[in-house]
């Protein structure tokens, strides 16, 4: 078999545990391996545990899987958290400092968690510190190595000629992520190039740090280790090594979102905060252009002046998770009434109300579908991975100009949280179709119709400030220039006028666009947005380690949902097995209604932590051989 | 669209007021936006020609700032309920004087919630009680000179919905200043608002009867209404020291405190030195007046190619690992 690590790195939030990881990802991804990173994290700025796993293989892979390979801890929390979760044959690299350390000893180590590990390591007799919690890493088989990690900052601060340096713990994580390489004898070149990549604006650190991997390097060398070795794979041209939030951002400058307002909320905010980072934009054969993002005062005001924008029009949108897109359901019935092209980038995470407010969900796939009051037409559009979620930016601009509806484009966490290896983005496949926008409008008698009849109920859409264009818009409902009519035939029109955009879109986005078809079996999985990756995995690894073939069907198009084009697409399938990162099955809900077909399985992971494609798998060996329930929860992860 | 106000509605002559300053402007009509909330008052959009956007409750101004900032050259004017304003909508309120968009903001006051029929506004004092209220108010009400002035709009103002020709002025005022104007509008409710009456402002009430030389005063103008400009009051700030920003704030403060049987009318305070917001975006954005998003080039070849124009190589190049 070929490599396939898992690698873990924890310490207290703001200790630096993403830098460390980051150095860990170009190395693999620059040696050509596949890289599937997520971050964990509390809502918390300093001091809770967070924590970065990193998948690394020679093949193409697209989740986390239960189990560590390789585990760096320099703190206690980390081996409490995660010696119980070592894979067979891994390593633990531990800092030997800690082997008096007990659970009592760590307040961050809440109440529940605690507990129930105690109580594991009571039963197995053992004791409620460090070293009792290693020896359950050593009874699944892994080596537990203590290294002094004190003592290689001793080294470093000697060598580099400091002193003071012997008490800067935030060393640690270069450290043990060099030290870790150095076990799992990855080259050595591109460690000191990650380094001095991400620290390139400050040479002195990045010398400092390359010190550092040395010294650490040489130590994890002498350990002997079944782990590794990661000599590298093949590397595929034009490789990327992106956040889960660069996909919708360059996404959007790409397509030519140039307003974004936004009110600050987790996971969302980094995609905006990205956005503006990089807001100058080279445009070719023209002037500069660049992405207006406005912090706004809260949600409301955030989608209010989208809107405006794109009344202006400029291609618009805003960026949220569930609390401010729950503010925002008002203003989306008014893009609708009015027919304003629109995208609200839906970074989900889990909810109700505050709910998990940096852990994973898809909680609000029929919220999205149902948000704002009232019937009026809308698109909820899903993507998979951050790699789709560039390509569906451009879609959804385009689907938002050409019906002229508000468009959700669902994210998530996972998605948001995850740093992964993917093909470069190709921009020339993103295209920009404004559909019915008017960029002048002639003088006509009686004056310019806003909404007026429209065989396809679209009409050519004038902008403000665009002679003759004049319009009126009101959330009342209105008659073809715009003014308030409570007249009931004109309501009825108007309403079928907007409504039946919602069957144009079944009948003109190209299916593909509707819904991805990785084959249908006789066992058929199916799934949306982030939920792809680990089925995906999981269907692969059944059919490797067991010859068992299981399909796989990934719905992008929420709303209007294609239930004819899913119906006939599951025809041959006799089983359907539902997965999402939810409690209730919300995709498994449209398919009731839509299909009047119930899946025949429900795997749900609610815990908010990402579903990982072991435990999957696991279920889908489960169904596959008849022995299991109707439903099935997931619950790996700390 | 035919106008539904009960007769004798002061909106009457809002909406006059504002026609006539934007015909005495020369606005072109299809570089005006005027943006309305939800209220009787959300309706004047309907009534004006140019470009009407009737948005949704307290949020008018979410859509006017976002408008502006997408294509800065136009004239936006938002309008709206003094509940809609500073009731539901008054945390987008402080946060647009804050950001001091180049724009006009105007509240027709009437004390009540006139389209949900008579409710007490953010505006009607402790313990009034109106016609079609249970009981007497029992919330203190807002102060909305002093909370424009406290929230950082640079014009601030008052008018009377009846005195037409004064309103004219001062919008006319309000929409050529740099910033973030605002215009409280006295507007009697004839339906509901039994209290603010039309006489009421007139006069009726004050009277030598009463005692004190301001309402012998208010009797004898037949009006407890009078201008500002009227005496020495200097409402503008006329140089960038503190010590002149703040005593134009503080008189403006004080000036917004007086009510009852003298209440004044016209501009309370204007500072022309501080940049609008638009200026601030240029200080990220060096083009941003000559190419708004609204103006930008995103696709090509021509206008209506389908090819993104936007080139983010060097943003993939760094990312390429
Ligand atoms: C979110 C929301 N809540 C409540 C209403 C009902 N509503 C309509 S108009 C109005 C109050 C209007 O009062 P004001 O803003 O002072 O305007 P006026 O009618 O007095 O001009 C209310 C509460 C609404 N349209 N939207
Ligand atoms: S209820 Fe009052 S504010 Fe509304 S239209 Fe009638 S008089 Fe005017
Ligand atoms: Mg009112």
């Amino acid at each position: 078999m070929g490599t396939d690590v898992s690698w873990l790195i924890g310490g207290p939030q703001g200790s630096g545990v993403e830098s460390a990881a980051n150095i860990f990802s170009r190395v693999c991804a620059s040696v050509g391996y596949s890289v599937y990173g997520k971050r964990e994290f509390y809502s918390n700025i300093k001091g809770e545990h967070s924590y970065f796993a990193v998948r690394v293989a020679d093949r193409i892979i697209r989740s986390n899987v239960s189990g560590v390979t390789v585990m760096v801890s320099y703190d206690a929390e980390t081996i409490f958290r995660h010696a119980i979760d070592m894979a067979q044959g891994g390593d633990v690299l531990y800092d030997s400092a800690l082997d008096d350390v007990s659970t009592g000893d760590v307040r961050t180590l809440d109440g529940p968690f605690r507990a129930r590990l105690e109580e594991r390591l009571s039963s197995a007799g053992r004791p409620c510190t460090v070293p009792g919690a290693l020896a359950e890493a050593a009874a699944a088989g892994a080596s537990v190595v203590p290294v002094q990690f004190g003592a290689l900052l001793e080294r470093l601060a000697e060598e580099a000629g400091n002193p003071r340096l012997k008490g800067m713990k935030r060393m640690f994580n270069v450290l043990g992520v060099s030290l870790s390489l150095g076990l799992m004898r990855a080259p050595r070149g591109p460690l000191e190039d990650a380094i001095g990549a991400i620290f390139a604006k400050k040479p002195q650190v990045a010398e400092l740090n390359k010190l550092a991997a040395r010294i650490a390097y040489g130590r994890g060398e002498e350990i002997d280790s079944p782990c590794g070795p990661l000599a590298g794979a093949e590397k595929a041209t034009r490789t990327m090594l992106v956040q889960g939030h660069q996909g919708t951002a360059i996404g959007k400058m790409v397509c030519g979102c140039r307003m974004q307002p936004y009110y600050p909320i987790t996971p969302a905010s980094d995609e905006s905060v990205y956005l503006e980072s990089n807001q100058i934009l080279s445009v070719r054969g023209h002037r500069p252009g660049s992405s207006l993002v406005v912090q706004t005062e809260d949600e409301i005001c955030a989608i209010g002046m989208a809107i405006g924008g794109a009344l202006a029009g400029a291609r618009s949108a805003t960026c949220t998770s569930g609390p401010g897109f729950s503010l925002m359901a008002e203003m989306l019935g008014w893009a609708g009434i009015n027919e304003v092209p629109l995208v609200v980038t839906l970074y989900q995470r889990s909810g109700p109300s505050t709910g998990l407010p940096t852990r994973h969900g898809q909680d609000d796939l029929l919220f999205a579908v149902h948000a704002g009051h009232g019937e009026f037409p809308r698109m909820v559009y899903a993507s998979g991975d951050v790699e789709e979620s560039f390509y569906d930016t451009g879609r959804c601009f385009n689907y938002a100009e050409k019906y002229q509806l508000p468009v959700i484009h669902m994210m998530d966490k996972l998605i948001a949280s995850s740093v992964t290896t993917c093909p470069r983005f190709d921009p020339s496949r993103v295209s920009v179709r404004r559909g019915k926008l008017l960029r002048e409008v002639p003088p006509t008698e009686g004056g310019y119709r806003r909404f007026a009849r429209a065989e396809d109920g679209v009409s050519p859409r004038s902008v403000l400030g665009l002679e003759n264009g004049i319009f009126w818009n009101t959330g009342d409902e209105s008659d073809e220039r715009g003014h308030i009519t409570e007249d009931p035939v004109v309501r009825a029109e108007m309403m079928d006028k907007r409504l039946m955009k919602e069957g144009r879109i079944l009948e003109e986005v190209p299916k593909e666009e509707q819904v991805a078809s990785y084959g249908v079996r006789g066992h058929t999985v199916v799934c949306w947005g982030s939920a792809k990756g680990p089925a995906l995995d999981a269907i692969s690894m059944l059919k490797e380690e067991d010859g068992v073939d299981v399909g796989l069907v990934q719905v992008k198009l929420l709303w209007p949902f294609p239930a004819a084009l899913l119906g006939s697409l599951l025809e041959d399938a006799s089983v359907i097995i539902d997965v999402e990162a939810n409690q209730t099955g919300q995709l498994g809900a449209l398919m009731r209604q839509g299909l009047g077909r119930d899946p025949d399985h429900y795997i749900s992971k609610y815990t908010g932590r990402a579903i990982t494609c072991t435990e999957l798998l696991g279920a889908l060996r489960r169904i596959v051989s008849g022995k299991a329930g109707k439903r099935e929860v997931l619950v790996h992860g700390a | 669209m035919h106008n539904d106000w009960c007769p004798g509605c002061g909106d009457f002559g809002i909406v006059s007021a504002m026609q006539m300053a934007l015909a005495e402007m020369g606005l072109p009509r299809h570089r005006t936006v005027l943006f309305s909330g939800i209220g009787c008052s959300g309706k004047t959009s309907h009534f004006v020609n140019v470009y009407g956007i009737h948005t949704l409750h307290g949020r008018v101004l979410t859509f006017a700032q976002g408008a502006k900032l997408a294509n800065p050259g136009l004239t936006v004017l938002a309008a709206g309920g003094d509940g809609d304003g500073l009731g539901i909508g008054a945390g987008h309120f402080v946060a647009a004087g804050r950001r001091n968009v180049d724009m006009t903001y105007i509240i027709f006051d009437n004390g009540v919630y006139g389209l949900t029929k008579g409710q007490a506004s953010p505006t009607l004092k402790l313990g009034e009680k109106t016609k079609s209220l249970p009981s007497p108010n029992t919330n203190y009400a807002v102060n909305p000179i002093g909370l424009a002035v406290a929230s950082g709009f640079t014009f601030v103002a008052r008018g009377y919905a009846y005195d037409v020709r004064h309103l004219k002025d001062l919008i006319v005022a309000a929409v050529r200043h740099r910033g973030l104007a605002f215009l409280d509008v006295l507007q009697p409710c004839p339906t509901y608002n039994d209290i603010n009456t039309r006489d009421w402002y007139a006069g009726a009430g004050c009277g030598p009867e009463q005692g004190g030389e301001g309402e012998r005063e208010a009797a004898a103008r037949h009006s407890r209404i009078y201008k500002l400009e009227d005496t020495d009051y200097d409402p503008e700030v006329h140089f960038s020291e503190e010590s002149e920003v703040n005593a134009r704030l503080s008189q403006a403060l004080v000036k917004s405190l007086e009510w009852g049987d003298r209440i004044p009318t016209g501009v309370f305070y204007r500072n022309e030195i501080i940049t609008p917001y638009e200026g601030r975006i240029t200080d990220a954005i060096p083009n941003y007046a000559e190419n708004p998003p609204a103006a930008q080039r995103i696709a090509g070849p021509g206008l209506t190619g389908t090819e993104p124009s936007t080139d983010v190589s060097a943003l993939l190049d760094s990312l390429e690992i």
